[in-house]
């Protein structure tokens, strides 16, 4: 699949492009700044976006707002924001609409190479990936009375469900067997009322609609 | 013939200040002959009609009270070159008693020093007025030699205490004219009071400017630097495989440490002034210290808009520091921050339902945090029974 990369340190960009490569993208542009990403999204129509959050000119937030651009001009394309910080205010932009092909994590996760590639590659399939601080955030906002319904293992299990994690991730995530895993998961779709549903990314969705950010 | 300095200083500009105080007495008496007016034409007799002939006059004495103040101002200006300071009201009772009372009789002295410095020059020069006067307009005395001696030395000395009284009188009316018509010392210390708030703003915000320079300054160096390293340990970690068993745990404990170091200073970094806090404001940034402090925290953030920079740091750092203290002291279950815009005023309370007996004077960060919110003019109040609830109320000025 084909990517393009945004990131304004050349020393990340680099890392990024390898660890891109060796998790078997074709990185076809990488580009310092929002502008020329969009420029290159348009030439290239590539599978995958990964940008940094903050770069030239402003240095604030440029990062998301050209994410809302891909996702609105070219919703085929699956978009991964880095940030040095994860704040629930840029996930919340970025979830609002679709969450398909949505990932939104700290660059530090980067380092922990396999689980980034893991990570990439359920984004780049259409799945979510959000880094476990932007969620335990979204779940503070809206700890209202039906989260609190929830035991803190059912907690647990909604935090690793709505970062994009599979059955099994949760399963590996927490050291319980699988089934432990969907048993909860039933419980917590019923305490929230909310309807069963079969595709993992589903979940997540009904998880934030929940959270007030779908 | 070299004189002396002490003879010749009264000397030094005597002429300069006798024509200072010759033009102020013009002012004065100028200004005195207003309340003569009634009674150039015979004017009221009886008792109360000349009080209130006086008292009219003195009113429009004190409606003149301005200009007379621009022409004092004007007459130090001059002769003098002294700069009496412009008072914050044109009109006061104090620059009325110096037109009134302290000038007139600056201007007095000033007249009895004009004729002393004639009579004085007329006495010291008497051997020329004895040989330039005609023989019989000659008065008979002086030609005897020892009395127009006594007068010549009676005439100096005259002129030398013309001299000394003219400068003492300049002296004095400069000090009643700074003092009466310049601003008093209230004003003087309101004026004071308003440069140093608005220096001290300025302190303030340069050190807040200061800290988002250093806070971007690691955030775009150190802390990318640091990041690409990591990522490059974790591609070594996955790609070389076949390295010797030691050089994967050399690696594998570099990758670590560059991770921790990473996190370290993010949490330095965010110390110093949160990026999404200038990004987003209050709401967004305060919900990050909440999701990172270990206990739940309710939180409501209502503002219409963006308070100034440095107020939103101010805040930010008080619920920063206070839910830090909850979780050190306090034993707490949970806590809640509110922060809401009353007026011209940014609330920010800050609740824990904790053990109490929090002391602001003791040496955690409550003293800090006051000084904080006393560096933008905020009050800080803390009510903590022993046995809690523990309230941190902090009010910050902002413009509605």
């Amino acid at each position: 699949m084909r990517a393009v990369i945004a990131e304004d340190s050349v020393l990340l960009r680099i890392g990024l492009v390898k660890v891109l490569e060796t998790a078997g993208f074709d990185v076809v542009a990488e580009t310092g700044d929002a502008e020329a990403l969009l420029a290159a999204m348009e030439e290239h129509r590539p599978g995958l976006a990964v940008l940094d959050v903050r770069m030239p000119p402003g240095f604030t937030d440029e990062g998301v707002r050209a994410a809302l651009v891909i996702r609105k001009q070219w919703p085929d394309t699956a978009v991964l924001l880095l940030s040095q910080y994860v704040e629930e205010r840029y996930a919340a932009d970025l979830l609002s609409g679709d969450t398909r092909g949505v990932g939104y994590l700290l660059k530090e996760r980067v380092a922990d190479v396999e689980e980034f590639i893991d990570a990439l590659r359920r984004v780049a399939g259409g799945g979510t990936a959000l880094d476990p601080q932007v969620v335990s955030q979204l779940l503070l906002r809206r700890h209202s009375d039906p989260l609190d319904r929830l035991t803190p293992r059912e907690r647990d299990v909604l935090e690793l469900m709505a970062s994009g994690r599979s059955n099994a991730g949760i399963a590996e995530g927490l050291v319980v067997s699988e089934s432990a895993v969907a048993k909860h998961i039933n419980s917590i779709l019923a305490k929230l009322d909310l309807p069963k549903a079969d595709a993992d990314h589903r979940r997540v969705l009904a998880v934030l609609r929940f959270l007030g950010v779908g | 013939m070299r004189i002396p300095i002490p003879l010749r200083r009264p000397f030094d500009g005597a002429g300069r200040a006798a024509v200072f105080l010759a033009v102020g007495g013009l002012v004065q008496f100028g200004a005195l002959a207003v309340l003569a007016v009634p009674w150039l034409d015979g004017g009221p007799t009886r008792a109360t009609s000349c009080l209130l002939a006086l008292a009219v006059m003195t009113g429009v004495l004190g409606a003149a009270c301005p200009v007379l103040t621009r022409a004092q101002r004007a007459r130090f200006r001059a002769w003098l070159g002294v700069e009496i300071p412009v008072a914050g009201r044109s009109w006061s009772w104090r620059q009325v008693g110096y037109h009134l009372v302290a000038g007139p009789l600056i201007a007095l002295g000033g007249a009895l020093t004009l004729l002393l410095w004639a009579a004085a020059a007329v006495a010291a020069t008497v051997y020329v007025w004895v040989w330039a006067l005609p023989p019989d307009t000659r008065p008979a005395q002086v030609g005897y030699a020892v009395q127009a001696a006594y007068l010549t030395v009676a005439g100096l000395a005259g002129l030398y205490g013309a001299a000394w009284l003219s400068r003492a009188l300049v002296r004095l009316d400069t000090r009643a004219a700074t003092d009466r018509l310049g601003p008093s010392r209230a004003e003087v210390l309101e004026q004071r009071v308003e440069e140093v708030a608005a220096s001290r703003a300025g302190v303030v915000d340069a050190a807040d400017a200061e800290r988002r320079r250093i806070e971007r300054d690691l955030h775009d160096g150190a802390q990318q630097r640091l990041v690409s390293m990591a990522v490059n340990l974790g591609l070594a970690k996955v790609t070389l495989k076949d390295l010797p068993e030691e050089a994967r745990q050399v690696i594998d404990e570099a990758h670590r440490e560059a991770k921790e170091a990473i996190a370290e200073l993010g949490n330095l970094v965010r110390g110093l002034h949160p990026a999404v806090l200038e990004d987003r404001g209050l709401d967004a940034a305060l919900s990050g210290i909440a999701e990172r402090t270990p206990l739940p925290v309710g939180l409501t953030v209502d503002l219409a808009d963006r308070p100034a920079p440095t107020v939103e740091a101010v805040a930010y750092f008080v619920v920063s520091e206070a839910l830090a203290n909850v979780v050190k002291h306090a034993r707490a279950n949970r806590a809640d921050v509110r922060v809401e815009r009353r007026g011209g005023i940014l609330l920010v309370v800050v609740t824990d339902d904790g053990v109490g007996g929090a002391d602001p004077t003791g040496g955690s960060g409550l003293a800090g945090l006051a000084k904080r919110v006393a560096s933008v003019d905020g009050t800080f109040s803390i009510s903590s029974p022993v046995g809690g609830p523990t309230v941190v109320t902090v009010e910050l000025p902002c413009a509605p």
